[in-house]
């Protein structure tokens, strides 16, 4: 039962890394806050899905075009909305919040619920490990999500993109004076932030089904990962999402299913008393604001 | 009064500050100078505790104050400007004195009562120099030129009684004539025999008023002494003007 | 022939200025009007209404009080997005301690209130060193997560929840206790924001660094700021338990988020008197609307993103300045 278990929280820390990426690159890098993002996750799940089964795509071109779909709305969004209130956190804050919020009960209010509204999964199989019958996709889910932060790591330590989008999350103004557009740099990161919650919907929905409530989900999920590893922090999400995903699934397999959200939530009041910023939070306390 | 022992803060790989120490002696006025970057800044935020050092010791009267609080270092009686005047531009001018004299350390001194913030904050605006007659202690801040705006902060430093003052290079931005109207202020200060620490980049002007310099350069100290014989110093020439290669 | 407008305070408010307003009854109706007004609509109305519309009243008032609680917050330079943590929380105190141990409405409502404020500033004290996006992002999945957590471990009822509370005298009652202190808080807190006290609060949203320059401790003034809006929050949560007689997961729900956060936005922040405004015309809306169901969120939704940014002032605002101003074209000397 522990090497169950423990594939499975492998998988299911893996599926927490996939969700919080996204959003740990659009705030944690670049700054922006994007409420949004379940929303956007949502919404290119139904698009996919759309493109599926009314347009009759086949499924790579369903989800290609909706990842390139999905990042398009986040640019647009930035240029339109956050644009106007850029800097004043707060307001970023309330305004993607109204989005993705409008985003999501538009869904609930068309009523696109139900076991219909799903994706299919690469393959359809299963295979066997450490005892217990591990399905393919859920496989993929880790594979990915190690080459996405691998990626992503790299993309932002080694090319001159992804070095601005540490650049304008650190002083701005320094990097205006670099030459570096601050406002197309964070276009570009809430629309790959965007692309990356599109990705991670392509492979995780599969697992279910796509609902509005979906969205929230999402959202608490990748705040409680950005909490708890602290915002900006590539190694903290991981490390966030091993520690929670594996708290997860050890709690359902030995104490029971219902205790799994207590401990998350317990994970982030313990994190906030003892380390507020996160466990690799570079979020420096108010005093180091300068 | 004041000791900073061997004090480093190190941001990443650049050392800010360099196993800096240095000794204030109460009342006296030092200045301390050196080339943009070379730490001035950052020590006087780790003096007043927004910064807090990544080793080394800040010992104020005795007390060890390297990892107070910022808010309780200003209670103890160090108060300082900053560099960036930012004041709440809607407001006008007094009104913004309103916050520093609504600091605990101001109810402790005035024996457990605040008495009249208003009069006081417009008593002290006219002291540095806001002329009563053209009300401008009323204007909003944000209609103010910089000179006013560096008064204004002055301002607001003095009014929390401070034993040691740290001043952030407050010449920048002032005219000669508002420079004028600043250093009796300061002048009565020292001869209420406040502490006071002066960072600068108008050399003249701090060389009339100070007692001692201080050089700072790649976040080290580099000289340490009267004005006259720390320029003459090879290598405060050396960090401001480049050596001869 | 150029023109641009200006814009210059009306007669009458210049002659209210200052203490010679007491001398005319035109300028005092002009200065106290706005006051008196909302005030008397709000305890008059009542005996007026017919029983359906006395309960949307009371929605008001409720949405009215978890909006000023929302705008404490935002004045001092936080933002919530989780209204419905204090008002749950207040919600279930008073709803265990009248079913659980019997007391009555006077008492739950009242320990709920104060005890509902202590628990959440508890829970959210750690936030309040950090930047201010830590706390919208706990305030927001806090609650949500309670309510997934309820669901599952069925404490308290579970999905079906409290009922059977004592109810409160009569309908009336509930309005005008509800009402009451919606008034009290609504002049209350414009008291207090205008006294320098107030000014600190600000202070801290404009320029927390100043603040501390000052040495004011930033993190007390803001637990205390968080302590009475909750406090608020948690008063609307253990009365509408007695009204409702039911207490149950759904207290913890989006929807007591949102549309405070809806009606300080619409109404405009900073001034209370906004939010109760956006209160007031939100929740008629709200229900008038009711046969469009879901949708009514996709507007509060798109309420929030158009007013926070393109009417970032709010309705309340606007009106303002239409009663104290008045707008002209005005030739610009070449």
């Amino acid at each position: 039962m522990f090497a169950g278990t423990f594939v499975f929280a492998l998988i299911n820390s893996s599926i927490l890394i996939l969700l919080a990426i996204g959003f740990n690159l659009t705030f944690g890098i670049s700054g922006v806050a994007n409420f949004a993002y379940g929303a956007l996750y949502v919404m290119s799940a139904y698009l996919s899905w759309t493109m599926l089964n009314l347009l009759h795509l086949p499924f790579w071109a369903s989800a290609a075009l909706s990842i390139a779909f999905t990042m398009i709305a986040g640019a647009l969004m930035y240029r339109f909305i956050l644009l106007r209130v850029r800097g004043q956190a707060l307001s970023e804050v309330i305004a993607t919040f109204g989005i993705g919020l409008s985003i999501l009960e538009v869904f609930r209010y068309l009523g696109l619920v139900g076991f219909e509204y799903t994706l299919p999964v690469f393959w359809n199989e299963s295979i066997m490990i450490a005892g217990a019958y591990v399905d393919v996709q859920r496989i993929v889910i880790v594979l990915i999500a190690l080459v996405l932060v691998l990626g992503l790591w790299l993309f932002t330590h080694f090319t001159s993109t992804g070095l601005a989008f540490r650049g304008i999350a650190q002083d701005e103004r320094t990097a205006l004076t670099f030459g570096i557009d601050s406002d197309r740099i964070a276009a570009l990161s809430v629309s790959f932030g965007a692309g990356l919650a599109a990705i991670a919907a392509t492979i995780i929905i599969p697992l279910g089904s796509i609902a509005p409530d979906e969205g929230y989900d999402v959202l608490i999920k990748a705040l409680a990962v950005c909490i708890i590893g602290g915002l900006g922090s590539t190694g903290g999400v991981i490390v966030a999402g091993v520690i929670i995903g594996f708290a997860e699934r050890f709690t359902d397999t030995y104490i029971g299913s219902h205790w799994t959200m207590i401990v998350s939530l317990a994970a982030i009041l313990l994190v906030l008393a003892i380390k507020p910023s996160g466990l690799f939070g570079q979020q420096k306390e108010l005093e180091e604001r300068i | 009064m004041l000791r900073v022992e061997s004090v480093s803060k190190i941001f990443g790989r650049v050392a800010a500050v360099d196993r800096l120490s240095c000794e204030v002696r109460s009342g006296e006025l030092v200045g301390i100078i050196g080339p943009n970057g070379s730490g001035k800044t950052t020590l006087v935020n780790l003096i007043s505790g927004f910064i807090k050092p990544t080793s080394g010791r800040i010992l104020y009267n005795g007390q060890d104050i390297t990892h107070t609080a910022p808010h309780k270092i200003v209670g103890m009686g160090i108060s300082r400007t900053f560099q960036m005047v930012r004041p709440f531009y809607q407001l006008p001018a007094y009104k913004n004195m309103i916050i520093p004299l609504y600091s605990p350390r101001v109810r402790e001194l005035a024996g457990g009562r605040y008495g009249d913030r208003n009069a006081v904050a417009l008593d002290l605006l006219e002291e540095v120099g806001f002329e009563r007659d053209a009300n401008v202690a009323y204007k909003p801040a944000g209609t103010l030129p910089q000179g006013y705006l560096k008064r204004l902060e002055l301002a607001k430093a003095i009014a929390l009684s401070p034993q040691l003052l740290i001043l952030d290079e407050l010449f920048s931005g002032m005219s000669l004539a508002e420079v004028a109207s600043v250093v009796p202020v300061i002048e009565k200060l020292r001869m209420a025999g406040k502490t006071i620490i002066m960072i600068e980049h108008r050399l003249k002007e701090l060389f009339r008023i100070a007692d001692r310099i201080m050089v700072l350069n790649y976040g080290r100290k580099i000289a340490d002494g009267a004005a006259a014989e720390v320029m003459e110093s090879d290598e405060v020439k050396k960090a401001y003007l480049g050596s001869e290669e | 022939m150029k023109k641009r407008r200006e814009r210059i305070d009306r007669g009458i408010k210049a002659r209210s200025e200052d203490v010679y307003a007491l001398a005319s009854w035109r300028e005092m109706l002009y200065l106290a009007g706005p006051r008196l007004l909302p005030a008397a609509a709000f305890l008059l109305l009542p005996l007026f209404l017919g029983a359906y519309w006395q309960k949307v009243m009371i929605s008001v008032a409720v949405f009215a009080l978890l909006a000023i609680s929302w705008d404490m917050l935002a004045q001092t330079g936080m933002i919530s997005l989780g209204q419905a943590l204090f008002f749950g929380m207040g919600a279930y105190v008073s709803g265990i301690l009248n079913v659980y141990f019997g007391m009555p409405p006077w008492i739950t409502i009242p320990i709920a209130t104060v005890s509902g404020g202590l628990l959440c500033t508890l829970i959210l004290r750690p936030v309040l060193r950090l930047r201010g996006i830590y706390f919208s992002m706990v305030t927001l999945i806090i609650p949500l997560m309670l309510v997934r957590i309820i669901e599952a471990t069925k404490i308290f009822g579970g999905t079906e929840g409290l009922s059977g509370m004592t109810p409160l005298p009569s309908t009336l009652v509930e309005i005008y206790l509800v009402t009451g202190v919606l008034l009290g808080v609504l002049f209350g807190l414009r008291r207090l924001m205008e006294t320098d006290y107030g000014l600190v609060l600000k202070g801290i949203r404009d320029n927390d660094r100043s603040v501390t320059n000052a040495g004011i401790n930033i993190y007390w003034f803001k637990t205390q700021a968080l302590f009475i809006a909750s406090t608020i929050g948690a008063f609307a949560g253990a009365f509408m338990t007695h009204v409702y007689m039911f207490v149950g997961m759904p207290v913890f729900a989006l929807d007591y988020s949102i549309l405070p956060m809806a009606a300080a936005v619409v109404g405009g922040g900073g001034t209370f008197a906004g939010a109760t405004l956006g209160a007031v015309i939100l929740v008629p809306m709200s229900e008038a609307l009711r046969g469009i169901g879901g949708l009514r969120i996709v507007m509060y939704g798109l309420f929030l993103v158009v007013f926070t940014v393109a009417v970032p002032e709010g309705l309340f605002d606007y009106i303002q300045r239409k009663y104290h101003q008045m707008e002209r074209w005005v030739e610009i000397d070449q």
